[in-house]
């Protein structure tokens, strides 16, 4: 399959990029492409104009800050994953960005393009709303910034206004003890995750936070979770109220990710007690 | 098989593990497929293709300014559509039409060829066309299809079955009904995709200077493609050229004639213009390259000590919509019936196959065949009636195997074994993997709480078969003999032609070491030219694990009549007598000197003053046949061992170790045959616990990319340790068996049994790959609310 017609821009800046867009609704900003482009060659994307903004020095700056680093929505998964960029958390970034797709994904792939294109099965999604990430939005009204959990409304689905784009994502420093537990569960190394669940808990801040990804709809974020990881069968009743439902095997299949990404916090804490003072 | 040839220019011949050849270009980058060619004036071709599964054709709006440029099967006047008949009674004829005639039959059947420019032109042009379609009911399960009163698709059918294959060896039911061990299990095995790297493409050009079209095409079988055409186009053979490049891959997608291919050359004979297409890997998945559908209902009969008293089968094979040319739709389904015993000394035995027409794209035989369907069937069998039995599955399967004294022997099928100790294999593979240490593991238990499983499998695979075989299937191609065309050029070098095609297996690297052989000369000063009708002599191709014995042999026999002339003449120029002379080390050797065969070449072709005027004509050019004295087909063998390690809350499946023991005969590189393996090892894993091609009951593909559709990576492949028995075919040249399908034979079969072995402590028995985390998880579910349930009754 090869794409239909479209015109191509590549603005300078976020504003041509802003205006680009706003001009002609039928444009679609693109970055990595690496989940556009099979959509396109599919023909089920059949945007006019594609507006790229991969290389827009806003889109690619870093910005290091006393309570966290504001990244340009389009630094790469491979960048975060070869520390090419600061890391406000203790290696997080880079080992979630290890485990995303392949690496010839992961060298085009941006931290932006994933959020925006909202898959609940990817990592970026699911970690950075564990991480307690915010999102940095420009459009024509001017710029604004949301929570993550508030970005993400569902599956495929965003808070993303016409003509607005993504330029940035700030992530949060956490403290030095904090402990981090990611699991997903693949068919196959590089494939999306049929279950996902990451955590953060970060005593030092007194950050508590649980979030299940690869779910049909919206992610579920637990944000006061202290409770639920010190004893996960309290987990049950936030899953039900928030109408968290499958199929038997299915649901067997989350639980088991959830109890594992829990654990990992455990050991994590064991293994920090063990060290020498 | 003879006695090793006298020319052997040490280390370089058969059994050594040369490097190969073809690699130069092919790991550079250098090589050149269909895909990279493109001729002056091309058109590309997309087509059009049936968003339904079932459905009549009310009619097809082509747009004015696309006339000329869009053409349908009502614009191909006088082509006829493609016919696999078999000659076995009663069989029924389906008629493929390039372009869909009157119905649909299957989504993604090409129903209007559209050119331009570029493919992306042509795909916007196809999206200009409408089609107004009546949709009929879809027969996407074969077991249904099967049933009297499903929609027939073809309608001039009594019903959805192509053919009925049967055998009954002495089933004696009422005997057998006594039988102390009875298992019945219903197994199943996945519709899926064959995924070679390359994909199908061909470029269909008229050359005006021959009077000759020639059409470029990724084949294994450049002749038979060649006579198909010709049939299809009306056109005499002399008339078309076929040419396969360099072609990636092929493992039984490329062994036919495809209707894109007639509509290419169809084209370029009305347009005057090379007409280009090239499969994409949706359309791949989509649109044809389907294979291995499978549904087993089968009872095994056992004594106590586990030996097999009895077998009996009824399976289905969903052969799709079409007879596909010249496989035919029936020899999955014959090969079901004929290959089901496998290894074993079976004393009673019957089988039915329904080869069922379906509304899905019709079945091409992957690699393996039916061989990796029946094996995975067989021998979750074998470990059924072991469990049944408590016995261990090893101890089962060592007292059914035809043993080394009974060898050469003849199967309840009639499959003459050649030589072979199956029991070794199985002994060595047990041995390799830590039998007794798996089994004391498994009793250990995992502190992570995932179960360790042990699985075997064995099986025989035959390869290279030949006349005997095939003439009884009646289908449009039966191997004979097979020819070598060995030309010695003016400068001493060789050329050896064959009609095979190499497309992976590295025929030239394999075929220069038989020259070598024979002849003493350098692997690296030889040519083996393949895959062109026009420069090599007929054959039907690569397929079949055939080209090692066939291929292997015709190089031989040619080479050795090559060098009989090569003798005459260096004789001559030595001034000894013929019969005083040798071949060694690519010199005639004579009693008082040597003389090499750039001398003689050079004498030969250049200055033929040198010879005696009446010396025989006959000259270093010829073309030679063979066929091996027993032609019904080699029969390699291998035992596999597996030991997983499944997750059963998320039904994830770790494999820890794998091991293959395998005789291939004598191997003529034993480097390329380890190859071999575990690119097969690489394709039953994924049959085993990844790839599914699955249709909604309307008929509609479910993966249509490889997102959907998934295939095993390297992050999936286990380091598989391999080990070889050596045991010679009495029939072939050299004592080689054909050995290149066979990795893809037993992994299902071996990975599905560790598994059922790790979970037969919950009580869970897979029955059907892939064994995915889904089917497991779903599986351990069952298990447990049945559990719960006998508890609270």
């Amino acid at each position: 399959m090869k794409a239909a017609r479209f015109d191509y821009q590549r603005p300078a800046t976020v504003a041509a990029a802003v205006a680009a867009l706003g001009g002609d609704h039928g444009a679609k900003p693109v970055a990595g492409g690496q989940s556009l482009g099979p959509m396109l060659n599919l023909r089920l994307a059949r945007p006019s104009c594609l507006v790229d903004v991969a290389k827009i020095p806003e889109l690619r700056r870093v910005e290091e800050r006393a309570d966290g680093v504001l990244y340009g929505a389009a630094i790469t998964h491979a960048e975060f994953e070869d520390g090419a960029v600061p890391d406000p958390t203790p290696g997080f970034l880079a080992r979630v960005a290890h485990g995303i797709a392949y690496r010839a994904v992961r060298n085009r792939g941006t931290v932006g393009g994933s959020l925006v294109h909202a898959d609940p099965a990817a990592d970026w999604p699911t970690t950075l709303t564990a991480l307690g990430a915010r999102v940095v939005l420009a459009g024509p009204q001017g710029t604004r910034e949301l929570a993550l959990e508030d970005f993400l409304l569902g599956a495929f689905s965003t808070a993303l206004e016409e003509g607005e784009i993504v330029t940035g994502v700030f992530v949060p420093r956490c403290s030095a003890g904090a402990r981090f537990g990611y699991r997903k569960s693949c068919r196959k190394v590089g494939e999306f995750a049929e279950a996902m669940c990451a955590v953060l808990a970060d005593d030092g801040r007194g950050v508590h936070r649980l979030v299940i990804g690869a779910t049909e709809g919206r992610h579920i974020v637990v944000t006061e979770a202290k409770a639920v990881l010190a004893d996960p069968s309290r987990l049950d009743a936030r899953l039900a109220a928030a109408g968290f439902d499958a199929e038997p095997a299915t649901l067997r299949l989350h639980r088991k990710v959830i109890r594992e990404a829990i654990a990992q916090i455990a050991i994590d804490a064991l293994n920090s007690e063990s060290l020498p003072a | 098989m003879q006695e090793s040839s006298h020319g052997a220019r040490e280390g370089r011949g058969v059994g050594a593990s040369v490097r190969r050849k073809e690699d130069a270009r092919l790991l550079a980058g250098r090589g050149r497929f269909v895909g990279d060619m493109r001729f002056p004036g091309q058109l590309e071709a997309a087509f059009l293709r049936a968003p339904l599964a079932h459905a009549r054709i009310r009619a097809i709006h082509i747009p004015e300014h696309l006339k000329g440029r869009a053409f349908t099967h009502a614009d191909m006047v006088g082509v006829k559509d493609i016919l696999a008949k078999t000659g076995l009674p009663g069989f029924r004829v389906s008629a493929q039409p390039s372009l869909a005639s009157g119905k649909v039959r299957f989504a993604g059947e090409p129903v209007v060829m559209v050119l331009a420019e570029t493919r992306a032109q042509a795909e916007d042009l196809c999206e200009e066309i409408r089609v107004d379609y009546e949709e009929l009911p879809a027969n996407h399960d074969m077991l249904r299809a099967a049933q009297p009163g499903a929609a027939l698709v073809h309608d001039e059918w009594p019903d959805n079955v192509f053919l009925v294959s049967q055998t009954d060896k002495f089933f004696d039911a009422e005997k057998l009904a006594s039988a102390p061990v009875k298992v019945t299990r219903e197994v199943r095995t996945s519709r899926q995709c064959m995924s070679p790297l390359e994909g199908k493409g061909c470029i269909a050009v008229f050359e005006r200077y021959l009077e000759q079209l020639t059409l470029w095409t990724a084949t294994q079988m450049p002749h038979i493609v060649r006579s198909g055409l010709a049939e299809c186009l009306g056109l005499d053979t002399r008339k078309i050229r076929v040419v396969a490049p360099d072609v990636g891959g092929g493992f039984g997608w490329k062994g036919l004639l495809q209707p894109e291919e007639v509509c290419c050359a169809w084209a370029a004979l009305k347009l005057d213009r090379p007409i280009k297409w090239l499969e994409d890997r949706r359309e791949h998945l989509i649109a044809a390259a389907n294979c291995r559908e499978h549904h087993y209902v089968m009872t095994a009969y056992a004594d106590t000590d586990g030996t097999l008293l009895g077998f009996e089968a009824v399976a289905h094979v969903d052969a799709g919509a079409y007879s596909v040319y010249p496989f035919s739709a029936c020899l999955e389904g014959a090969q079901v019936v004929s290959n089901l015993p496998g290894p074993y000394n079976l004393p009673a035995y019957r089988c039915r196959t329904y080869s069922v027409c379906s509304n899905k794209p019709p079945i091409v035989p992957y690699r393996g065949v039916a061989r990796t369907g029946v094996c995975t069937a067989m021998e979750l069998m074998i470990d059924a009636v072991a469990r049944e039995a408590g016995l261990d599955p090893y101890d089962v399967r060592m007292r059914n195997l035809v043993r080394p004294d009974q060898m050469p022997f003849t199967s309840i099928t009639g499959k003459d074994f050649d030589m072979g100790d199956y029991p070794e294999s199985l002994r060595r593979v047990r041995e390799m993997i830590g039998h007794d240490a798996v089994r004391a593991r498994q009793q250990a238990g995992e502190k992570d709480g995932r179960k360790i499983g042990l699985g075997y499998a064995t099986y025989c695979e035959q390869g290279a078969h030949g006349t005997s075989v095939y003439h009884g299937w009646g289908i449009p191609m039966v191997p004979g003999i097979e020819s070598c065309g060995a030309r010695l050029t003016p400068d001493g070098t060789l050329e050896v032609r064959i009609g095979a095609q190499s497309h992976g297996q590295s025929m030239e690297t394999t075929m220069a070491q038989v020259a070598c052989e024979v002849l003493g000369i350098d692997p690296e000063l030889v040519n083996v030219v393949h895959g062109d009708t026009a420069l090599t002599p007929y054959s039907t191709g690569t397929w079949g694990s055939r080209s090692a014995v066939m291929s292997g042999g015709a190089v031989a026999s040619a080479c050795e009549r090559l060098g009989e002339r090569i003798k005459r003449i260096g004789a001559h120029l030595l001034q000894a007598p013929e019969e005083a002379v040798a071949i060694r080390d690519a010199q005639v050797v004579g009693p008082h000197g040597s003389v090499s065969f750039a001398e003689v070449a050079k004498t030969w072709y250049l200055a033929p003053q040198n010879l005696p005027a009446d010396i025989h004509p006959d000259g270093l050019d010829l073309v030679a046949g063979y066929k091996p004295t027993v032609d019904t087909g080699t029969f390699s063998y291998a035992s596999h061992a597996a030991v997983i390690a499944v997750e059963p809350e998320t039904g994830e499946v770790e494999i820890l170790d794998y091991v293959i023991v395998e005789d291939g005969g004598v191997l003529l590189n034993p480097m390329v045959v380890d190859g071999q393996i575990y690119g097969g090892t690489a394709q039953g894993i994924g049959t085993a616990l990844y790839e599914e091609m699955t249709y909604d009951e309307h008929g509609q593909p479910l993966a249509s990319t490889l997102a959907d559709y998934l295939l095993p990576g390297a992050g999936e492949m286990p380091t598989v340790r391999i080990d070889h028995i050596q045991t010679p075919s009495p029939n072939t040249r050299f004592g080689q068996k054909g050995i290149g399908e066979g990795g893809a034979i037993a992994p299902p079969a071996a990975l599905g049994n560790a598994i059922n072995d790790a979970l037969k402590g919950m009580g869970v028995e897979l029955s059907m790959s892939p064994m995915t985390p889904r089917r497991v998880r779903q599986a351990v579910t069952q298990a447990q609310v049945m559990q719960a349930g006998e508890a609270v009754s």
